[in-house]
């Protein structure tokens, strides 16, 4: 199994990503709802695989990417966010985040992205 | 504000009820109203736009609307929190899928969540907002816009 953190400040959409992954691949160990508690449970849980919300309080998913990269280079950083502009895309991917999922989303886009993202990954 | 602007936002509501299991939602005409009397049904998330565009973008709905819409999207508990969060969420998702129109400098706050009277909304008082009125399964809700060019 795959640990992943589920970093969003909506609750409803944490739960959603909860329902939605693979439950035979990933085993959720962490989810935070701002950037700040994200690094802190990050470095408690150690995922391998991260959802990261852009728009939240505290601490933006941008800065977050940054730190979680800092932390572990090999982590595998899902951006799951409804700021859909290509600049915001390419700013993520350049901080260290590997796929973008555009809300809303589906059960089946959540699954297809997160086995894009991790299809090199052994379970 | 220009009609292609209206439709921008118009795509937004669409694109999020086609997301649900319930995708059965019709757009009314947008009409303009003053923001002395803000419209607003019992939940309402707004987002404050900043960047090239002043003002703020807010989704309003009725607590039954909300309801359904989070049974829809497979969520269980609909608690009064989750109504807000919910709220609060699909203003976000409607403002920032606006930004693949209007670029990243269509900033968007993290969502303000107020309930119930329209007093406690408060909107540039030299400015009128735009209504899009929504109507899903039997009940009604809105997005509201109030923006003018930096």
């Amino acid at each position: 199994m795959l640990p992943i953190m589920i970093v969003d400040d909506s609750k409803i959409i944490r739960r959603k990503i909860e329902r939605c992954q693979d439950a035979s691949k990933f085993q959720v160990v962490a989810t935070a709802k701002n950037g700040a508690e994200a690094i802190q449970q990050f470095q408690e849980t150690r995922p391998s695989v991260v959802t990261m919300d852009l728009t939240m309080p505290e601490m933006d998913g941008i800065e977050c990417i940054s730190n979680l990269v800092a932390i572990n280079p090999d982590v595998r950083i899902l951006v799951v966010s409804a700021l859909s502009d290509k600049a915001t895309g390419i700013e993520a991917l350049k901080k260290g985040a590997r796929g973008f999922l555009c809300k809303p989303f589906t059960e089946d886009d959540l699954v297809n992205a997160l086995a894009e993202l991790t299809e090199d990954c052994h379970v | 504000m220009f009609e292609d602007t209206l439709q921008v936002f118009i795509q937004g509501v669409l694109r999020y009820f086609e997301h649900t299991n319930d995708r059965d939602v019709k757009v009314g005409t947008p009409y303009l109203t003053e923001n002395t009397k803000p419209a607003a049904y019992d939940l309402s998330g707004i987002i404050g736009i900043a960047g090239n565009n002043r003002g703020c973008v807010y989704f309003t709905a009725p607590r039954i609307l909300l309801k359904h819409l989070l049974m829809s999207i497979g969520e269980s508990d609909t608690s009064d929190a989750n109504l807000i969060d919910l709220v609060g969420e699909v203003a976000n998702t409607i403002s920032g899928n606006a930004r693949s129109e209007f670029g990243h400098e269509f900033m968007i706050s993290v969502p303000v969540m107020l309930e119930g009277a329209p007093g406690g909304i408060h909107l540039p008082q030299d400015m009128r907002s735009y209504v899009i009125p929504i109507y899903w399964k039997s009940y009604h809700a809105a997005v509201v816009i109030c923006l003018e060019n930096n």
